[in-house]
């Protein structure tokens, strides 16, 4: 706040507190604690949302037990058997290819776009790569159905509905929340460190990869750790494109069933136990995707930090 | 062996410039493919005749109507609710603990998968509060899901506002109230409508929490109560069953229209905004 010299005096009027009296007071203070009620809209919705999954899905954990849920490898819900260690196994591997194709490429589509191409280039293919991440996942599986089944199947073998499937749709699928958080993250790297290791004689590259990315290093991270929460908890798409088979996959080519095409495709008729089991299964994806997210935003508060 | 500084240099532009190469072409690909497929069989026809056989012939109407239908209902109730908690953050408190824990759920929130979210709309609004398969339950559990897109987007958008504004607003007497509705949050307002499309385009695209809320009713809806089926879920139900290929990529184009037009609109609404606070 500055002075403004320049203006003329203004003519001295006596000091009158303007107050607009009690109604005014009473709305003010009225609309303090309603923002503070609503504030807490998201916080109340998190604890109904784990409350409601743990209230369905644990005590048939504590029945059945809970080594016997994540470790038998028999899911056939009609005779009573409720083991997911199939699906557990098929949900981390469908999650480690996805990681596998979508990291590198999105890290290096990041650096790539922040380091190589001029500015002007980089305002046109960010925005259109996040336009791109709104496309509906069911898209996406369809286009696995479509396209890139049949291709694994002529030429691969198997029935193309597969994990292998799974994972490259995946991958393709997370691609633009890997970029975009890295972008943010590598542009977050003040500018002075890049031209400090230019003016010591080395290459864009060795910059980029000696300075850049090590101050940007916990950012890139939390990209690929929330990337591995979107993988984990996609469905509809995951559901179209891998085949579906309760079984422990021996190979990239098996048919798979993931935790979460699991609860979706089972929801529509399940009753008693046997939704029971379904919610249990809920509350293993929800405990997963919270551990993901708490670490992706432990690393992100590293580089606050820092 | 050192490999010389220019030749990795000249490698990694290379390889990164393939990554990003690939990468663009395969996102672009696939939208390219499901135009190319479903723009010829769209008509007019399509888009306004109820559907026959499940969806094997006639057209999307009901459909169309729950894709606008469903968001709105998750708008009208995420609003207020996302622009209060970003208010409260912004011009209510410091950060101290309690915007500690408003934060962490917010950010726990956004990374809950839509599955999660369809299971809890399912037990809670369908079952135990009795809403069953219905607009409004679909409608609450896709509020609650876009519920910290609006936050974030609200609050980026309310601190946004020059500093300057809210002094002059309490230098004429304001009361805080007073500053917030009739000075910060109109100066906000374009910044919040992008929280609101992008909202909107997550709504559209969603398929696991609205199937097992909002139901997948191929009535028309003539009340709340009813159930609906979006876009998604009509596409889904189309691809998944093998009801229609041709009828899947007519919806599934439709539906991209929507989203791109949805998002577009966001992100030109953003830069609009970006553009008037910086100059």
């Amino acid at each position: 706040m500055q002075d403004t010299p320049n203006t003329p005096a203004q003519p001295k009027r006596p000091v009158r507190r303007v107050t607009g009296g009690v109604a005014t007071w009473c709305r003010d203070q009225l609309a303090r604690y309603v923002f503070l009620a609503v504030a807490f809209s998201a916080t109340v919705s998190l604890l109904l949302i784990a409350l409601f999954i743990l209230k369905e899905g644990v005590p048939f954990i504590i029945k059945i037990g809970l080594k016997d849920f994540l470790f038998a490898s028999e899911w056939d819900p009609s005779v009573g058997k409720f083991g997911i260690y199939p699906m557990i196994i098929a949900s981390l591997w469908v999650t480690l290819g996805a990681m596998l194709i979508g990291a590198p490429l999105g890290v290096a589509g990041a650096i790539f776009l922040t380091q190589f191409v001029p500015r002007s280039v980089m305002r046109i293919i960010k925005p259109m790569i996040e336009l791109l991440a709104g496309i509906p996942s069911v898209l996406y599986g369809f286009m696995g159905v479509m396209v890139l089944a049949p291709f694994i199947r002529n030429h691969f073998g198997g029935p193309g509905l597969s994990l292998l499937a799974g994972a490259i749709i995946l991958g393709i699928m997370v691609l633009p929340t890997v970029i975009s958080i890295s972008v943010d993250a590598i542009n977050a790297v003040p500018r002075t460190y890049l031209e400090g290791a230019l003016a010591l004689g080395a290459t864009r590259w060795q910059s980029v990869h000696m300075v850049i990315l090590k101050a940007a290093r916990s950012g890139i991270i939390a990209s690929v750790i929330l990337a591995m929460g979107r993988a984990v908890g996609e469905t509809m798409a995951v559901i179209m494109v891998v085949g579906n088979a309760v079984k422990i996959p021996h190979s990239a080519l098996d048919s798979v069933r993931t935790l979460t095409a699991n609860i979706a495709l089972e929801m529509g008729y399940a009753t008693g136990l046997h939704r029971q089991a379904l919610f249990a299964t809920g509350v293993v994806l929800f405990v997963v995707v919270m551990i993901l997210n708490s670490l992706a935003m432990a690393a992100m508060k590293r580089k606050a930090g820092s | 062996m050192r490999i010389p500084p220019k030749i990795t240099q000249a490698l990694a532009v290379l390889i990164l410039g393939t990554a990003t190469l690939v990468t663009v072409v395969v996102l672009v690909l696939i939208i390219a493919f499901v135009l190319k497929r479903g723009v010829p069989e769209i008509s007019w026809e399509f888009l306004s005749t109820k559907p026959q056989e499940m969806g094997k012939a006639g057209g999307i109407l009901p459909t169309i109507v729950g894709t606008v239908l469903l968001p709105l209902i998750a708008i009208v109730i995420a609003l207020p609710m996302g622009v209060g908690t970003a208010v409260y953050l912004s011009e209510y408190t410091r950060e101290n603990r309690v915007t500690k824990i408003i934060r962490f759920g917010t950010d726990c929130l956004a990374g809950i998968p839509s599955i999660i979210f369809g299971l809890f709309g399912y037990i809670f609004f369908v079952t135990i509060l009795g809403m069953g398969w219905s607009m409004l339950s679909g409608g609450l559990t896709l509020a609650i899901m876009i519920l910290p897109t609006i936050i974030r987007t609200s609050e980026e958008a309310i601190r946004a506002v020059p500093q300057a504004y809210r002094e002059v607003s309490c230098s004429l007497a304001a009361t805080s109230w007073e500053t917030v509705h009739k000075v910060v949050l109109p100066n906000a307002l374009p910044g919040i409508m992008t929280g609101v499309m992008l909202g909107i385009g997550r709504s559209i695209g969603e398929t696991a929490a609205v199937i097992f809320t909002a139901g997948s009713s191929l009535m028309m809806p003539t009340s709340l109560n009813d159930s609906v089926r979006t876009m998604s879920v009509h596409f889904y139900l189309l691809a998944r069953e093998g009801i229609s290929n041709e009828k899947a990529y007519a919806t599934a184009a439709v539906l991209v229209f929507a989203v791109l037009f949805v998002n577009l609109t966001a992100y030109w609404m953003m830069n609009r905004f970006i553009a008037k606070r910086s100059s």
